[in-house]
């Protein structure tokens, strides 16, 4: 049901935004989230964005699995 | 953030050596829930369960909405269907789920209006573009959902369309763990927490669970390594006799939670006791429509009420969700109930235990 893919926001008109999730372009209301601006990643949820992701906070989890799972 | 940091979650390689992480601290027998059918999901997909020691049993509770649904929600949806001059408005994932007599998917067929949407946005339209008719939108799902539909209500009533409502059976996650964690006979030592439940009410919303009951608490994504991640995450802290509230999501999940979400969320919904399938009440467990939005509200409009059906006998939904069986000791599992022809919506639901057991356990 939820959608894991952060989408990307290519336009904002008004309250409702066009956003790009993997190539595919449909349209989310940013009624539940503030400050949300064109090129920033969104996770959305049955058609609207409902957390903005911090790109650097996407990489250092990331980060942080490869570097738990390559530990000894 | 691109698709390939996506793929990365998904990597093979990667997960792999996370249960080799998994194994090398494993030593006591735990019991860990994923409350999130989403994760429930994920879990049979990518052969997690296979991949663990035998120390670590995943259960799979109350975490698909659908599934913890009422039987007499159920009905009440399927009651609204007759009514004349209704459309009803949905998620997908209703349609097939069996009330006492009927489904809205039957009710379809033999003419009735039930439109499936996508967001509840949708609904609003459909109500726009058929003044002569009444859209009533099915309000089901948990705290990431009732903001949405919360929002829907605000924008209908700044419209002005006054031929939009919401029958709201939402469900609110923390109030379940609770009475789990007090049922007679439940055993768990760890909840894997729900993703985007978490985005919304944050983190922080399991930290009087985690102290309360001494059990530890992981907010978990949903791709493989966010599992495996919490899993090795929740193990550490059995095997070292913590109960902590940690945070494997931290890409979309923060302490606080999105409190904007959350206000639009209490501007039209308060919290009341729900039913739960399976469960029976719990006390503050679900979302009712405020006064101030009563000309919104389903129940308000309409005459709603249903018969107290029982729950299908035999079904052992309950004593799934709570983590007391496994779909295979269900007496109905295959024999009776298949996804062909489900008896309960734990069936039904591709987010369910005994569909995803039915489809991926051999
Ligand atoms: S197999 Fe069917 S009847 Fe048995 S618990 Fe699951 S949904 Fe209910």
């Amino acid at each position: 049901m939820y959608l894991a893919i952060p989408a990307k926001v290519t336009k904002i008109d008004g309250e409702m935004a066009t956003i790009d999730v993997g190539g595919v372009t449909r349209s989310a209301s940013l009624m539940l989230l503030t400050d949300v601006a064109v090129g920033d990643y969104v996770i959305v949820h049955a058609g609207f964005a409902i957390h903005k992701v911090d790109p650097e906070e996407a990489q250092e989890s990331l980060k942080l699995l490869r570097e738990l799972a390559t530990a000894e | 953030m691109t698709m390939k940091h996506i793929d990365e979650y998904r990597d093979a390689e990667l997960s792999r050596k996370m249960v080799d992480k998994i194994k090398t601290i494993s030593r006591k027998k735990v019991r860990l829930m994923g409350v999130c059918g989403t994760h429930t999901m994920a879990i049979f997909r990518s052969g997690i369960k296979a991949l663990l020691p035998e120390t670590i049993t995943l259960l799979s509770g109350p975490g698909c909405p659908v599934c913890v649904t009422a039987q007499r929600e159920i009905d009440a949806f399927i009651k609204l269907a007759g009514i004349q001059n209704v459309i009803v408005a949905t998620f997908g994932d209703l349609l097939r789920v069996p009330g006492a007599h009927s489904s809205l998917q039957k009710e379809r067929a033999e003419g009735k209006e039930v439109r499936i949407v996508y967001s509840a946005f949708d609904a609003l339209e459909l109500a726009r573009k058929n003044p002569q008719k009444e859209v009533v939108f099915l309000g089901v799902g948990f705290e990431t959902t009732a903001p949405t539909i919360a929002a829907s209500l605000i924008e209908a009533e700044k419209r002005n369309l006054k031929n939009f409502c919401v029958l709201s059976a939402h469900k609110l996650v923390p109030p379940a763990l609770t009475v789990l964690m007090k049922a007679e006979g439940v055993k768990i030592d760890g909840f894997i927490c729900p993703g985007h439940v978490s985005v919304i009410i944050g983190s922080g919303a399991y930290l009087p669970v985690v102290e309360k009951y001494h059990i530890p608490c992981v907010v978990s994504g949903f791709e493989p390594a966010d599992i495996l991640q919490a899993i090795y995450m929740l193990v550490k802290q059995l095997e070292a006799g913590d109960a902590k509230l940690e945070n494997e999501y931290g890409r979309a999940v923060t302490f606080e939670g999105n409190e904007k979400a959350r206000q639009i969320m209490y501007q039209v919904f308060e919290p009341a006791d729900a039913p739960w399938r399976g469960i029976g009440t719990i006390p503050g467990s679900g979302l009712k429509i405020r006064k101030e939005f009563d000309s919104f509200n389903a129940k308000k409009k309409f005459d709603l009420s249903v018969p107290d059906s029982k729950e299908p006998k035999g079904c052992a939904c309950g004593e799934i969700l709570m983590g007391l069986k496994t779909p295979p000791e269900c007496p109905l599992y295959k024999k009776v109930c298949t996804p062909g022809h489900p008896v309960s919506p734990c069936m039904v639901s591709t987010e369910g235990t005994c569909a995803a057991y039915y489809k991926y356990h051999t």
